[in-house]
């Protein structure tokens, strides 16, 4: 398998593509059936709980709303705070700014090793493979990351990487895996996930105890206090905060919340969305040095890559309050059976059917723009957003700007000229072609009428219905519906609405 | 009150049958139902395949076809949360002025099949009688986008002589979703199978929905599987008087 | 050439030039404070609560730790006996023992959670996360309703660390363990 890079998979085929290796995966499937099924159970039972959950939700959205209307002066009140409090802050445009920034601390500092707590922002911008080509390994210490990692595996999910995987499977990875990255995991290993989960702890203890530098992301950033936060089960990511000297975090510029206040809301949402806990296991917060206490040198890196992109897009913009839950992926029905890798992204599933178009830009590639149409818009992933957001209105505005972006394709020949590009239009699509036939159809009753005349018995589908292009696609698995004699419209008129 | 139906291109097509179950219905009920034959289809298909300058001719057909009448009734969860929830997108979209007012003051008056029932019309007993194992399936634009919560089940348990068998799962949707049932067809159809293994489980003999989409999806997944089970719009069996 | 800094900035102020911040709805006040819920929120994480009068403290606390090594921070407001102190032991020493006794700042009875935020009596982050044991002594006018009234509570330019239960994974076909990297057993003293 091909590692990550950047934040898409390189060489990503399209969704129907991809997907479909996924479907005839039956392990797979299973695999993901039985733990989508269960922490979808566990999530029902504890939101069930809460008597004002959509309250609760609606002022989730509003935190992150609030944040994001006024992003630069959030943005400059953390900078301040931090800096205030002995961290230095670093801003990235991009991940490739982002990563030379982490290596040149690393470098300054002579390690070539730093130990990483689970974060989105640094396996979007392919921090490992950056750090790695400059000598310096990274060593994932969340469970399911370390299983990815061990594995030269791709994470398939946002909260649970190796969500893929069962025990079997694990063992095997741990047992063949473990002796080259360190302590080699013991003789008699079983695949209960106890014994894995202690194998992991003597594992990863020993880098714990010896790394000079880790690397952090944020799950929050609290803008009028300067303080980061960090949510976690195992204590992997205390160890990371806590042992090191030097501690770097990585933090999307959407990461951050107004005041300290606002994480009343937020850490009452994201335990029970994410893991189906009242709340998880450990919270770290920090703001800044503390002397005595912990890394005695922080720095936080600033992170855009996309996000502003995302952020002008009124309607996309919603897509940043996401707190990474990964709520709408348990629920989604298409990321159920196809698991994470279809999306060809750190982020699968219903959010990264839309983050990954608004960070990339619909129109960017072929794979960028199969994403908003992996979905059938059941509307699952919305119910369940603690900060709803409104995931199906969102991929049906992108399916647009895909369109869009085809309707009219800039001359790349007159782009550098200087000259206003000229643009003319992309060469039409079996869909575009269809549809446009549909809106000249629907454009008229008698046009209606007379498509569906002469769409006489054991015609193609695409003459009854001339938005459903591809029959073949249809009838592969499906017996298509018995023509009827004549339409309704017909019929009503025939029989003056059954009257006569 | 003049109430037009709005049977949906898909039902005008291919279940002309389930156009004539909601008339029969709603004359029982007393409503002088109208089928105004300007009416051509919502554009919820450009509209969710990302065209939505081909959704404006469906979007002005459906306005000049429904505008004057003081209710339209469609039995479809999908094409009712197309007019209510996204003509307005379309509308704006065309630029027209004139178009969007019209949009914004049809919108509301536009009615899925079980809430005009229940909600305008206050019944739940429909007269109807149909003796059969039945199983129900929600759609996903009428659960989630309309929100009619649990109409069409109180509609159903009043129907003499049926017997409903609970579907595992209920709620997770049958994989049909318009175009992604061709452009996704193996996710569409490894979803539609879950749903009728799901269906045949429960023994039905029957498996009614209020979208015929779904039904023709799930349908043709149970004939090519010889299922034996057959698929009915929710509008026939509340029409049906066994 | 610009900066990052002020490109970010640019764009950031171009993109939400008509962006307004929307109305926060009135959230319904938690309820009592319930400790018997504390206690038993806390249990529900594997964790192992103790119920005992303040003076009771030393005595059950000793009980616990009884052939064990110890390690307590300063300011802790009751004798551990044979505990060693924390003066300047690196991660590697605090490895080689077998727990730590601490008191906590803040308890909330809703998600059953301990927030320490390592004043005295708590000690530096290290200390309540290398051994594998943690006693920690809370006391009842400490536990607050909900998170909400706990973040009201706590100094947001101090170091925290919530803890809800023992550390623990579900990254394995999503089946609870407890123990991973953080203390594998938490024993709770609830004081009246
Ligand atoms: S989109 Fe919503 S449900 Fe999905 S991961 Fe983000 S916050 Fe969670």
């Amino acid at each position: 398998m091909q590692a990550p890079v950047g934040t898409t998979f390189v060489g990503m085929p399209a969704f129907p593509d991809a997907a479909r290796d996924a479907l005839g995966d039956p392990v797979l499937r299973h695999n993901l059936a039985h733990a989508t099924g269960t922490i979808r159970d566990k999530r029902a039972r504890v939101v069930a709980e809460v008597d004002d959950w959509e309250d609760l939700r609606v002022d989730g959205a509003a935190v992150k709303d609030t944040a994001l209307a006024d992003l630069g002066t959030h943005l400059l009140a953390l900078e301040s705070a931090l800096t205030a409090r002995g961290a230095r802050v670093h801003w990235a445009r991009d991940a490739a700014e982002a990563n030379a920034i982490v290596a040149g601390i690393a470098k300054g500092h002579g390690v070539d090793e730093v130990v990483k707590v689970k974060s989105m922002a640094t396996q979007e911008i392919g921090l490992n493979e950056a750090l790695e080509a400059e000598g310096i390994a990274a060593w994932e210490t969340d469970l399911a990351e370390l299983i990815v990692q061990l594995g030269e595996d791709r994470p398939s999910h946002i909260l649970v990487p190796a969500i893929h995987r069962n025990r079997a499977e694990i063992r095997a990875i741990f047992r063949d895996r473990m002796a080259a990255a360190g302590r080699p995991a013991p003789d008699d290993l079983t695949d209960e996930p106890a014994e894995l989960a202690a194998a992991a702890r003597l594992h990863l203890r020993e880098k714990f105890l010896r790394a000079r530098m880790a690397v952090s992301g944020a799950n929050f950033a609290v803008a009028d206090s300067g303080t980061l936060v960090v949510v976690e089960s195992e204590g992997n990511g205390r160890m990371c905060l806590t042992l090191p000297e030097v501690l770097v975090s990585v933090v999307g510029i959407e990461k951050v919340v107004p005041t300290w206040d606002d994480l009343g809301t937020m850490l009452r949402l994201l335990p029970r969305s994410s893991t189906g806990e009242r709340m998880n296991p450990y919270t770290s917060t920090w703001a800044g040095v503390t002397p005595g206490d912990g890394p005695q040198e922080m720095h936080v890196v600033l992170l855009d890559n996309g996000r502003t992109r995302a952020l002008a897009d009124e309607v996309g913009r919603q897509a940043l309050r996401c707190i990474r839950c990964s709520a709408c992926l348990n629920v989604c029905p298409v990321y159920e059976r196809t698991g994470g890798h279809a999306y060809g992204s750190v982020y699968p599933g219903p959010i990264g059917a839309i983050l990954n178009p608004l960070l990339q830009g619909p129109g960017s590639s072929a794979w960028v723009d199969s994403l908003p149409y992996a979905s059938s818009l059941c509307g699952a992933c919305y119910e369940v957003c603690p900060v709803r957001i409104d995931i199906p209105s969102v991929l049906v505005d992108l399916r647009a700007q895909v369109v869009d972006a085809k309707r009219i394709v800039p001359d790349v020949s007159a782009a550098d000229s200087g000259v206003r590009p000229r643009q003319r239009p992309a060469a039409p699509s079996p869909q575009s072609l269809a549809m446009k036939g549909a809106a000249m159809t629907f454009a008229s009753a008698r046009r209606l009428g007379l498509a569906e005349r002469f769409a006489g018995v054991g015609t193609s589908l695409a003459r009854r219905l001339p938005w459903l292009p591809g029959v073949s696609a249809w009838a592969g698995a499906r017996d298509l519906p018995q023509a009827p004699a004549e339409s309704f419209r017909r019929w009503w008129r025939r029989t003056d609405g059954g009257r006569r | 009150m003049r109430v037009a139906l709005q049977v949906t291109c898909l039902n005008d097509a291919l279940f002309p049958h389930v156009g004539q179950a909601v008339v029969t219905l709603l004359r029982r009920l007393g409503v002088d139902v109208e089928f105004p034959e300007a009416q051509t289809c919502c554009g919820q298909p450009m509209v969710n395949t990302g065209y939505l300058d081909e959704a404006v001719p469906a979007v002005r057909s459906f306005v000049s076809a429904f505008s004057s009448y003081d209710a339209v009734v469609t039995p479809s969860g999908s094409c009712a949360g197309s007019a209510r929830h996204q003509h307005g997108l379309v509308a704006r979209r065309s630029g027209d002025a004139g178009l969007q007012a019209a949009v914004a003051s049809l919108s509301p008056r536009v009615y899925e099949l079980t809430e005009f029932l229940v909600d305008v019309l206050g019944v739940t007993d429909v007269g109807a009688s149909y003796p059969h194992e039945v199983t129900y399936h929600p759609t996903c634009h009428s659960l989630r986008m309309l929100g009619v919560g649990d109409r069409p089940r109180r509609l159903l348990e009043e129907v003499r002589g049926l017997r409903l068998r609970e579907l595992p799962y209920a709620d997770q949707c049958c994989g049909f979703g318009g175009t992604f049932a061709v452009k996704n067809a193996d996710t569409s159809i490894a979803m539609g199978a879950d749903k009728v293994r799901h269906v045949r489980e429960t023994g039905a003999e029957v498996l009614v929905a209020g979208d015929s989409s779904c039904l023709m999806h799930l349908g043709g997944l149970m004939e090519r599987q010889r299922s034996g089970v057959r698929t009915m719009h929710l509008a026939e069996v509340l029409a049906a008087q066994e | 050439m610009t900066s990052a800094r002020e490109e970010i900035l640019a764009r950031v102020h171009a993109a939400t030039a008509e962006a307004v911040a929307p109305e926060r709805p009135a959230l319904a006040p938690s309820g009592p404070v319930d400790v018997d819920l504390f206690a038993e929120r806390v249990a529900d994480y594997e964790a192992v609560v103790e119920r005992c009068a303040p003076e009771e403290v030393t005595e059950r606390v000793a009980a616990r730790v009884a052939g064990l090594r110890v390690v307590v921070p300063d300011g802790l407001p009751f004798a551990v006996a044979g505990s060693v102190a924390d003066d300047g032991l690196v991660a590697a020493d605090l490895d080689a023992l077998d727990g730590v006794v601490t008191t906590a700042t803040v308890g909330i009875a809703e998600t059953g959670t301990i927030v320490l935020d390592h004043g005295p009596g708590q000690g530096r982050r290290a200390l309540t996360l290398v051994p594998d044991l943690h006693v920690c002594v809370v006391r009842a006018d400490q536990v607050v309703a909900d998170v909400p009234d706990a973040v009201r509570r706590l100094d947001p330019a101090r170091a925290q660390t919530w803890i809800s239960g023992p550390s623990a994974t579900s990254d394995i076909e999503l089946s609870r363990v407890e123990g991973v990297h953080g203390p594998r057993t938490l024993h709770v003293l609830l004081t009246r």
